[in-house]
């Protein structure tokens, strides 16, 4: 295999696995453009009958978040347990809720 | 056996010639793609092919009904004993080459097993019903394939359309008739893919044309596959394809 890889754009490809379920991230592969990289798919990620439908998504449309930004995205929730359900105390009329 | 029994044999026969030739020259691409999902995707296609002659062959044994299996009509014939339209039996060539003549042999089958799927042989139909699902989208690579290298660079063009000149004058005969096939398209069983090929030449002519390949003229035509006369290639390929069956006959793995 020579470098051709590197001229090509990569994508990330998300699978359903079936009907009623979410697209689940499966891997990346490269490809000239959408229309190759979806057919490319079909046949790198779905060869077992893995998938029902597929999306493809160039790998430089996604827009991540950081690891240096962990502090001030994940730590100010870690002082708030009334946004879990289980901190409040249901009136036993309600047990079964 | 009946005439028509006979006849079916040699044309389950014939297209599983077509269909595991083909799907060998694919295999030859595994490990040369050029670039790895390619390689995987093109693999994939070899398969199919290689499913579909084992379902003709399976038939064709069971025609036979002399002892033989599908993989004594793959791996035990000689050159003269095969089939296959010469198409078929070029030999991979660059990466446009073979394009191209997927491309003519997708379209074939595109034209063919809707046809086939009417047989009133109803394995010869439910073979055709698996395989047009196949077909569609092995078309729908080796257009994109065409249209990418005829319309991309000036080496790119300059390739597909060497390619389409040199493999045009075995697209003819595709479209040939002999009186097996006749015997069997008057029962309803075979095609007459003699009505075929006003079809393939337009759905052909439409790609080259966008893909801005010049349609060659119909100068110069090769024929012989039906009959066992081959190109030299073929039995190169089958040398290398039957070597491990014929070394070890009758090993089970």
């Amino acid at each position: 295999m020579t470098n051709i890889t590197e001229k090509l754009e990569l994508f990330e490809v998300f699978v359903r696995s079936k009907r009623g379920l979410d697209h689940k991230h499966v891997g990346s592969l490269h490809a000239e453009d959408h229309e190759q990289a979806l057919e490319y798919a079909r046949d790198c990620y779905t060869r077992r009958s893995e998938g029902v439908s597929i999306w493809v998504v160039k790998s430089s449309d996604i827009c991540a978040s950081q690891e240096d930004d962990a502090d001030c995205f994940y730590d100010p929730s870690d002082d708030k347990p009334y946004r879990h359900a289980t901190y409040y105390v249901l009136p036993d009329p309600v047990n079964n809720m | 056996m009946s005439d028509i029994k006979a006849a079916t044999l040699e044309y389950a026969t014939r297209l599983g010639d077509d269909s595991v030739v083909l799907g060998h020259r694919i295999s030859e691409w595994v490990s040369y793609g050029p670039f790895l999902e390619e390689d995987i995707a093109y693999g994939n296609v070899s398969l199919d092919y290689i499913g579909r002659a084992r379902m003709f062959y399976t038939y064709a044994a069971e025609l036979a009904a002399d002892g033989r299996d599908e993989d004594d009509f793959a791996f035990m014939r000689n050159d003269r004993e095969y089939r296959n339209l010469l198409l078929m039996e070029m030999p991979k060539g660059d990466f446009a080459y073979s394009q191209v003549r997927q491309l003519f042999a997708d379209v074939y089958y595109t034209v063919l097993l809707p046809e086939l799927l009417q047989s009133k042989d109803e394995t010869l139909s439910a073979i055709a019903a698996k395989a047009i699902k196949e077909t569609k989208y092995h078309l729908r690579r080796s257009r994109d394939w065409v249209l990418r290298l005829g319309d991309g660079t000036e080496e790119s063009h300059k390739r597909t359309q060497k390619a389409v000149d040199q493999l045009w004058g075995y697209t003819h005969e595709m479209f040939d008739m002999d009186e097996t096939e006749q015997l069997l398209a008057d029962e309803g069983i075979g095609v007459d893919v003699s009505k075929l090929r006003d079809a393939w030449l337009k759905m052909v002519t439409d790609i080259l044309t966008e893909a801005t390949i010049t349609v060659p003229e119909d100068s110069w035509a090769v024929r012989g596959g039906r009959t066992g006369y081959h190109t030299e290639n073929l039995g190169h390929m089958l040398t290398e394809m039957q070597i491990v069956h014929r070394s070890n006959p009758g090993c089970k793995w």
